[in-house]
C-alpha cells in the first residue's frame, strides 16, 4: 500500500527549515550590522522556501484541493525569490543612504528618533 | 471565472498600473518648465478621476476573478472608493508643502499611486500569496517614500528601521502562510477547495487531524500559523506587539506622507483582515449572519491584541512631546478601537469598523494637515511650536480642536459615531469577555483625551513667543474647512454612511 501522507518524509526538512528561521530571526535581534541584519531577514525567507517546498513535495493531505496539484507550492517560491530581490534592493540603497549621512551602519547607533 | 473575462473587473488596477508609468513619463516631459508643479498636479489628479472613473464603472458583482486570486465584491468596492479618498487629499497637500521639493514631486506621485496599486489588491486578494505579494508591494513602496528626503537623518533613519521591522514581520506572516498550505494542500481562502471551504467541511478536517497526527497537533500548527499571519496583518494596521515600527516612521518620513500611511495602508490592512478572517473562519448563513467554523478561537485573540493596543498605544501617547509622535501613538490606539470590531466577528462589528475607517480618514488626515501647516511656518512639530496657535491662525486651530474631539470620540463629533457603533458591536455580542473588552475601550477614550487636551492647551492658553500670524495657504484652509464640517456636522445624519456599509459587507453572496 502507498503512504500518502509521506509525513515522516516532510519531517526532516520542516524541522531544518524551521531551525534556519529561528537562526534568522536570531540573527536580526542579535546582530549590530545592518547588512547582516538584512542577510539574517533572506535567510528566514529562505526557511520559508525549504517548508513551501517540502509541502508541496510531500503534501500532508492526499489529493490536491486546487486543480494542477501541489504546483502552488512550488510557484509561490518563485515569488519569494523575486519579493526578496525587490527587498534586498530597497533595504541596501536606504542604508547606503543612511551611510552617506552617519558614515555607519551599525544599527544601535541609530538614536536621533527616541521617546 | 477565467483571465480574459476578469480583465472586465481590474480596470482601476489597470489604469493605476499606467498611471505610474504615465507620472514618471511627465515628470521627464516637464522637467524644465517653470510651471512645473502646477503641471504634475493637474497629471496625478487626471490619472486620480481617471481611477475614480474606473472604479466607479466596475460592474457590480459578488465573484472570485481570476480563478479565485482576487473576489470581486462590494467591500473591495468600498475600500477603492476609501484609498481614492486618502490619496486624492494627499496629492491636494503635497505641492504646497516644503518637505517634498518641487524636482522630485512626479516621483512622489508616480510611487503614490504604486501603493494606491498595491492597495486596491490588498483589498481583493482572496489568496494567501497574493495577500503576501500585495503586502510587499504596499511595504516595499512606503519604505522608499518614508527615506523620501534622502539627505535628512531622521528619514534616512525612519527607513531603515521601517525596512528591518517590514522585512521581519513579512518574514514570519509568509512562515505562516507556508505552514497554512502545508495544513491544507492550498493557499486558496475562499472558495471551492479553499481553506474556508475545508474548514466547514468535517471530513475534510477530521482528515487534516489525522495527517498532522492528532487533532491537538492539527490545532496548535492552525493556532501558530494564524498567529503568524496576523504578524503581517498586525504589522500594516500597527497593532502592538508589531507598532514599533509607527513612532519611528511617523516622524521621520514627509508629513504629507504620513497622513496617508496613517489612514490608508491601515484601513488596506483592515481589508486584509476581515477577508481572511471571515472567508477562511466563518461561514455566511442564509439571513446574512455569520457562524464560526473550526475550533480557532480567533476572535479571543483578535480581543487581547486590541485591548493592548488601545491601552498602550494611549498610556505612551501621554508622555510624547513631538505631535507627529504623539498621533502615531493615537493611531496605534486606533487600531486597537478598530480590531475591538473584528473581535465582535459580526456583521455589525464589520460594518462598524467600515464607518469608522471613513471617519478616521477626515479626521486623521484633518490632524496631519495642520500639522503640516504649522511646520511649514515653525520649522518644527513639537507641542511647543503650536503655543498661541489660537490667535495666530484661529481656523487651523479652530479645525484642530474639531479633529481631536473627534479623535477622542466626544459627542456631537463624527469620531463619536465611529466609536458608538464599534462599542454598540461588541457589547450586542454579550459575554462576560465582550463587555470587558467595550469597558477597556471607553476608558482608553477617557485616557485619550487627556494627551490630545494637551496639545488644545498649547494651543489656547500658552503663550507664543513670536506673535505675528500665520500663513496658512488657501488649499490647505479650504480642505482643513472641507474636513472639519463633516467631523461637526454628521452627528446629524449618517445614515448615508450605515446604508454605505451595510452594502458593502454583509449581503448574501450570489454565485
Amino acid at each position: 500500500m502507498v503512504d500518502f501522507f509521506h509525513a515522516h518524509q516532510a519531517q526532516h526538512y520542516l524541522v531544518l527549515a524551521a531551525l534556519l528561521f529561528a537562526l534568522g530571526a536570531a540573527g536580526v535581534v542579535l546582530r549590530r550590522n545592518a547588512i547582516i541584519v538584512l542577510m539574517s531577514i533572506e535567510l528566514m525567507l529562505n526557511a520559508v522556501n525549504l517548508t513551501f517546498l517540502a509541502f508541496a513535495r510531500f503534501p500532508l493531505v492526499a489529493n490536491s484541493p486546487m486543480q494542477g496539484g501541489f504546483s502552488q507550492g512550488h510557484a509561490a517560491v518563485f515569488f519569494v525569490i523575486a519579493t526578496a530581490a525587490a527587498e534586498a534592493a530597497v533595504g541596501l540603497a536606504i542604508i547606503i543612504a543612511v551611510f552617506r549621512s552617519r558614515t555607519s551602519v551599525n544599527v544601535d547607533e541609530f538614536d536621533s528618533l527616541k521617546l | 471565472m477565467n483571465n480574459i473575462h476578469s480583465l472586465r473587473f481590474f480596470w482601476p488596477e489597470s489604469v493605476l498600473t499606467v498611471a505610474v508609468l504615465a507620472m514618471l513619463v511627465q515628470d521627464l516631459l516637464v522637467r524644465r518648465s517653470p510651471r512645473r508643479v502646477g503641471l504634475l498636479t493637474i497629471g496625478a489628479l487626471f490619472w486620480l478621476a481617471l481611477t475614480a472613473l474606473a472604479t466607479w464603472r466596475t460592474p457590480w458583482g459578488n465573484f472570485p476573478i481570476f480563478g479565485g486570486l482576487l473576489v470581486h465584491d462590494p467591500l473591495r468596492i468600498f475600500f477603492a472608493w476609501l484609498f481614492l479618498a486618502a490619496a486624492l487629499l494627499t496629492v491636494v497637500i503635497v505641492p504646497r508643502s516644503k518637505e517634498i521639493s518641487s524636482a522630485r514631486l512626479g516621483e512622489f506621485f508616480a510611487l503614490l499611486f504604486a501603493l494606491l496599486l498595491g492597495m486596491y489588491l490588498m483589498a481583493s486578494a482572496a489568496d494567501l500569496l497574493l495577500i503576501y505579494l500585495s503586502i510587499e508591494t504596499v511595504s516595499l513602496v512606503s519604505y522608499v517614500l518614508t527615506g523620501f528626503q534622502r539627505g535628512r537623518r531622521r528619514a534616512n533613519e525612519a527607513a531603515l528601521k521601517y525596512v528591518i521591522y517590514g522585512g521581519v514581520a513579512s518574514g514570519i506572516m509568509l512562515y505562516g502562510i507556508s505552514i497554512l498550505y502545508g495544513l491544507f494542500g492550498t493557499t486558496r481562502v475562499a472558495g471551492e477547495g479553499g481553506i474556508g471551504a475545508q474548514l466547514a467541511d468535517v471530513t475534510s478536517r477530521l482528515f487534516l487531524a489525522h495527517a498532522f497526527g492528532g487533532q491537538p497537533a492539527a490545532q496548535l500548527a492552525l493556532v501558530v500559523a494564524v498567529v503568524f499571519l496576523l504578524a503581517g496583518v498586525g504589522y500594516k494596521i500597527a497593532a502592538v506587539p508589531f507598532h514599533m515600527w509607527s513612532p519611528d516612521v511617523y516622524e521621520g518620513a514627509p508629513t504629507p506622507f504620513t497622513a496617508f500611511l496613517s489612514v490608508g495602508p491601515k484601513a488596506a490592512g483592515f481589508a486584509v483582515a476581515i477577508r481572511f478572517f471571515f472567508a477562511a473562519f466563518e461561514r455566511q448563513l442564509p439571513g446574512g449572519g455569520y457562524a464560526q467554523v473550526g475550533d480557532l478561537p480567533w476572535p479571543a485573540i483578535i480581543g487581547i491584541i486590541s485591548a493592548i493596543s488601545m491601552t498602550l498605544g494611549n498610556l505612551t501617547a501621554i508622555v510624547q512631546s513631538n505631535v507627529k509622535r504623539l498621533l502615531a501613538y493615537s493611531s496605534i490606539a486606533h487600531a486597537g478601537y478598530l480590531l475591538m470590531g473584528l473581535a465582535a466577528a459580526s456583521t455589525a462589528g464589520v460594518q462598524s469598523i467600515l464607518i469608522y475607517l471613513i471617519i478616521y480618514v477626515l479626521m486623521n488626515v484633518g490632524a496631519f494637515l495642520v500639522v503640516i501647516a504649522v511646520s511649514r511656518e515653525t520649522g518644527g512639530e513639537d507641542i511647543k511650536d503650536f503655543r498661541g496657535l489660537g490667535t495666530r491662525a484661529p481656523i487651523a486651530a479652530l479645525a484642530l480642536v474639531i479633529f481631536l474631539f473627534s479623535l477622542t470620540g466626544i459627542p456631537p463629533f463624527a469620531g463619536f459615531i465611529g466609536k458608538y457603533l464599534i462599542f454598540a458591536a461588541v457589547v450586542q455580542r454579550g459575554g462576560f469577555w465582550n463587555v470587558l473588552l467595550a469597558v477597556i475601550g471607553v476608558l482608553n477614550s477617557a485616557i485619550s483625551l487627556f494627551y490630545y487636551a494637551r496639545l488644545i492647551k498649547a494651543m489656547y492658553l500658552e503663550e507664543a513667543i513670536d506673535q505675528r500670524p500665520f500663513r496658512v495657504p488657501a488649499v490647505y484652509t479650504g480642505v482643513l474647512v472641507a474636513l472639519a464640517v463633516p467631523n461637526s456636522f454628521l452627528i446629524f445624519y449618517w445614515t448615508p454612511l450605515v446604508r454605505w456599509a451595510a452594502a458593502a459587507f454583509g449581503g448574501s453572496p450570489s454565485s
